[in-house]
């Protein structure tokens, strides 16, 4: 087992899989919020989305090596693209889920339309669009894995490797690097959600949207 | 050249359209394996799903276990099989079933469990039993998230089921996985443009299954949400 080559290979599989999902939530944000504020946006760009996704991610990155050679773009684009299918549907509840009344209170303490929404409505969207970023990084780390078919390095080298020398431990090395990659992700997301919604994690248990949005307007305002 | 017209050219070569390795021959077996994998996920995932709803424990489990369960990576679960058990109909199976089960088991959970609470009293207040209202109140209700959860399995599937011809098997991957072993650009763009029509025909004989089987007042309050 070549370790060296090993570890290499899993640090790019975690970038492989990493950077769509941040470049697919950097395009989800916009797009959810035009979808929230033009509602006639949101049949189309779901039907965009859905489309993309039956799409195989092999058929997808053989497309582009006609334009982007064997570069880690060849994966990378197509992953980012999938992830929107998993994003934009998240961002959209996300921004819906916040109560009117939480809305109007910003309104009335004199918060404008883009200071409510960076301030008030991104951060109570935050819990649902985590989960969806959760989804997307840890689907896109496992598919990253195929892009080993088409030569470029990721775990699913070792697949293809172990298969040809017939060395099963290769292939399960390389399954449990891929698993034990996307949950440290997934781990993360949720500290990440914990450490960005502190108006959820008062005692009492869950807390009512309102309450919530209450909590925030309380903390923003002092 | 570009990629539409690579695989515009291949496929209007009339030799691919016939013989063992043809396309028809090919789209036949590629909806085999989709179909019977997804009829045993379905079997899985579907009956755990709704009773884990309608039991309303476990869901925090649910919902987690089964975003672990998409970092299983299909094309190593597949070269495994085919190591440990040789050249048989679970070497394909058993990975493409691991696939489809996370979609349908959140989908049949969440469908059931958002269920209305008001909903289920006044069945139960109609004298229905828990097994009544599970079947006429609770499933029906949550139909159009458990067919969601059918048609993005479904589309996982057929899109994976390429990379069974990795190992040998038939499908449309193996134009996609011959070309590539062969530099023959063309059949591998001719290939991926099959899997992508096939992929998109599924989504549209869903949109149609839906219809048929989504009691008509819900169909209007699934429009109405979005």
């Amino acid at each position: 087992m070549n370790w060296p080559q090993f570890w290499q290979y899993t640090a790019a599989n975690a970038l492989l899989g990493i950077v769509p999902a941040v470049a697919g939530l950097a395009i989800s944000i916009p797009v959810g919020i035009a979808c929230v504020r033009w509602r006639w946006l949101y049949g189309p760009v779901l039907s965009a989305t859905s489309i993309i996704y039956a799409i195989p991610s092999l058929a997808l990155f053989v497309v582009l090596i006609a334009y982007t050679g064997l570069s880690n773009l060849t994966v990378i684009i197509p992953l980012t693209l999938f992830s929107l299918c998993v994003l934009v549907p998240n961002v959209v509840d996300g921004l819906r889920s916040v109560p009117e009344p939480v809305r109007q209170a910003a309104t009335a303490m004199g918060f404008g339309t883009i200071r409510r929404l960076v301030q008030v409505e991104l951060p109570l969207a935050v819990p649902i669009v985590i989960a969806g970023l959760r989804v997307a990084v840890v689907s896109s780390i496992s598919l990253a894995s195929v892009s080993g078919l088409i030569g470029v390095a990721s775990l699913g080298y070792f697949f293809i490797d172990g298969l040809q020398r017939n060395f099963n431990e290769e292939i399960y090395a390389a399954i449990v690097a891929v698993i034990v990659l996307a949950l440290a992700c997934d781990l993360i997301l949720v500290l990440a959600r914990w450490l960005l919604t502190p108006w959820s994690r008062k005692p009492g248990g869950r807390a009512t949207a309102n309450a919530e949005g209450a909590q925030l307007l309380q903390e923003q305002s002092a | 050249m570009s990629f539409f017209s690579f695989a515009w050219n291949w496929l209007q070569s009339s030799s691919q359209w016939h013989g063992a390795g043809g396309i028809p021959i090919r789209v036949l077996q590629h909806l085999g394996y989709t179909g019977l994998s997804l009829l045993v996920a379905a079997l899985i995932a579907l009956p755990a799903g709704v009773l884990i709803g309608h039991f309303g424990r476990g869901g925090f489990l649910v919902v987690n276990l089964a975003n672990a369960w998409r970092a299983i990576p299909t094309l190593g679960l597949l070269i495994l099989m085919v190591s440990l058990l040789g050249f048989s109909v679970l070497a394909w199976l058993i990975p493409l079933v691991v696939l489809a089960i996370p979609p349908i088991l959140v989908n049949a959970y969440e469908g059931v469990a958002a269920v209305d609470r008001d909903l289920k009293d006044a069945a139960r207040g109609m004298g229905m039993t828990d097994w009544q209202v599970l079947r006429k109140v609770e499933i029906p209700v949550a139909l159009p998230l458990i067919m969601l959860g059918l048609r993005t399995g479904a589309i996982f599937v057929v899109a994976t089921a390429t990379i069974a011809a990795e190992i040998g098997l038939g499908g449309l991957g193996r134009y996609i996985i011959d070309g590539l072993a062969t530099n023959n650009y063309g059949e591998v763009a001719g290939g991926a443009a099959l899997v992508v029509v096939l992929a998109l025909l599924i989504q549209f004989a869903f949109v149609g299954l839906r219809r048929l089987v989504v009691p008509t007042p819900l169909r209007a309050m699934a429009r109405a949400d979005n």
